[in-house]
């Protein structure tokens, strides 16, 4: 079999092999999920987008500080909640698409193409991409937000929540959103709706973090609010009684790194 | 029984000062019958690079033929040896790529990158990129290994501090899992060597 690298898309050659693991009483392994509580509103100037930063493999949390806020162009971010691999793939690809795009076209991304392509991919895929997605930018047209279901159907709204945590954020956004909010009354609603799904979803948890887009400006607020700190950490630190017993030690010293420096004249063209 | 729990298997990295740090247990068992005691799990990608691998033994040992492969093909084209991040980018895209049928391991990867700086990141059988900058933990006895790490970890460590740390967390955790454990195998690399131990644990 050759070993050229494929030219992309899906390979399904292991698939057989471990349908007949199941069949042998082999439990499928779980995947990294991000519970999460992911939001997004549109505000005088632009769109703010929210997250939390909890990433949970099973009941165990795998990742305390994880990025679900994705770049996807200049003026266009899109959070991902559901199944991490494919919410990085899917956005990845697509931020790759959209760039390829502008290149071609010469001008700045929209949000609704972004929207097309990611449709059209997981609806292809009919829901076994698991993304759930809010999708925000402001382009030419305007300022835009959109949430996109992992079977492909899309909503556009003035607000959006997605992600387990989507009931509590959303009760705190039906209370208190209105029309025409500031910039900071805005950053305000987001990160109280990613508090509430911080503290009462169990899938979403530690910090929140802001991006608020404007017209031709953004600002990726990382870890805007940190209301779970580390307090119990004690200064003294572990130390250890007995020292672990070692049977054999190998020690391989690294070459010396070579710096070229470039001496002479350079070649004539 | 969970396809993971098949062959049983623990790995950890930790980030030091100008260093780090990947062990992992040497138990290879087939379900509860532990048929090698020193099966190799982390595998040296180049220098600076190393990549643990926990999960299914036959998927860890292609896995890993596979990448090495692919980064020899790099360092041909390029003539330099691959940064690791852009080595997680490839692990992972290697592992997305099988995404309804996956590779039932779960690598761990570790190295050094530009200015010194140590680099970990884990990922789940898919190809999830999880970057840390404290420690990764991988296999039947991550449970106990976040939790052992959380408590002994301490930012900047050198590398003998590390060395001691992590090889407390290993034993520590594997002790309290049935599937791994029959000794460590412990690297600890800085810029100047790669100091590789084995450890002395329990046998049971």
């Amino acid at each position: 079999m050759s070993e050229v690298p494929p030219k992309g898309g899906f390979s399904f050659d292991l698939c057989k092999r471990n349908d007949m693991l199941i069949q042998k009483g082999l439990k499928a392994p779980s995947f990294l999920k991000t519970g999460t509580t992911i939001v997004g509103l549109i505000f005088k100037d632009g769109v703010i987008l929210g997250a939390d930063t909890r990433a949970t493999e099973g009941p165990i949390v795998a990742d305390k500080n994880c990025e679900k806020i994705h770049y996807m162009a200049p003026n266009i971010y899109c959070c991902g909640a559901g199944t991490a691999a494919d919410t990085e793939a899917v956005t990845d690809m697509v931020s790759s698409q959209l760039r390829l795009h502008r290149y071609q076209t010469g001008r700045d991304s929209r949000v609704i193409t972004a929207l097309t392509l990611l449709k059209k991919h997981l609806f292809s895929y009919q829901g076994h991409v698991s993304a759930a997605l809010v999708l925000g930018g402001v382009d030419i047209t305007g300022p835009h937000l959109h949430t996109i279901y992992p079977h492909g159907s899309t909503d556009t709204l003035p607000f959006a929540t997605m992600g387990s945590g989507s009931l509590a954020a959303m009760s705190v956004f039906e209370a208190k959103y209105k029309e025409g909010l500031t910039r900071d009354e805005g950053i305000k609603l987001v990160a109280e709706a990613i508090c509430s799904g911080i503290f009462n979803d169990l899938g979403s948890g530690s910090n929140v973090d802001i991006c608020v887009i404007t017209k031709g400006n953004k600002e990726y607020l990382r870890n805007y609010m940190e209301p779970n700190p580390r307090t119990y950490v004690s200064s003294k630190g572990y130390s250890f009684t007995k020292k672990t017993e070692v049977l054999r030690t190998k020690i391989t010293p690294l070459m010396e790194r070579v710096e070229i420096t470039e001496v002479g004249e350079a070649m004539e063209e | 029984m969970q396809i993971f729990e098949y062959n049983g298997s623990a790995v950890v990295a930790m980030v030091g000062k100008n260093c780090f740090a990947i062990a992992s247990d040497r138990r290879l068992g087939v379900q509860l019958q532990t048929i090698a005691t020193d099966f190799q799990r982390i595998s040296k990608i180049h220098d600076r690079v190393f990549i643990g691998l926990s999960g299914l033994a036959t998927d860890v040992q292609t896995l890993y033929q596979r990448l090495v492969f692919r980064h020899k093909l790099y360092q041909l084209r390029e003539e330099r040896d691959m940064k690791p991040e852009t080595f997680a980018s490839l692990v992972s895209a290697i592992l997305y790529e099988k995404r309804f049928g996956p590779y039932l391991c779960q690598p761990v990867i570790a190295g050094l990158g530009e200015d010194d700086k140590p680099f970990i990141c884990t990922m789940d059988s898919i190809g999830a990129k999880e970057l840390a900058k404290d420690f990764v933990v991988s296999g039947t006895a991550s449970e106990s290994l976040y939790g052992a790490c959380e408590a002994m970890y301490k930012p900047d460590m050198e590398a003998e501090e590390l060395f001691e740390t992590i090889s407390q967390a290993l034993l520590s955790s594997v002790d309290r899992d049935c599937l791994s454990g029959w000794g460590g195998h412990v690297y600890v690399v800085t810029p100047t060597e790669i100091k590789e131990r084995i450890l002395k644990g329990r046998m049971d």
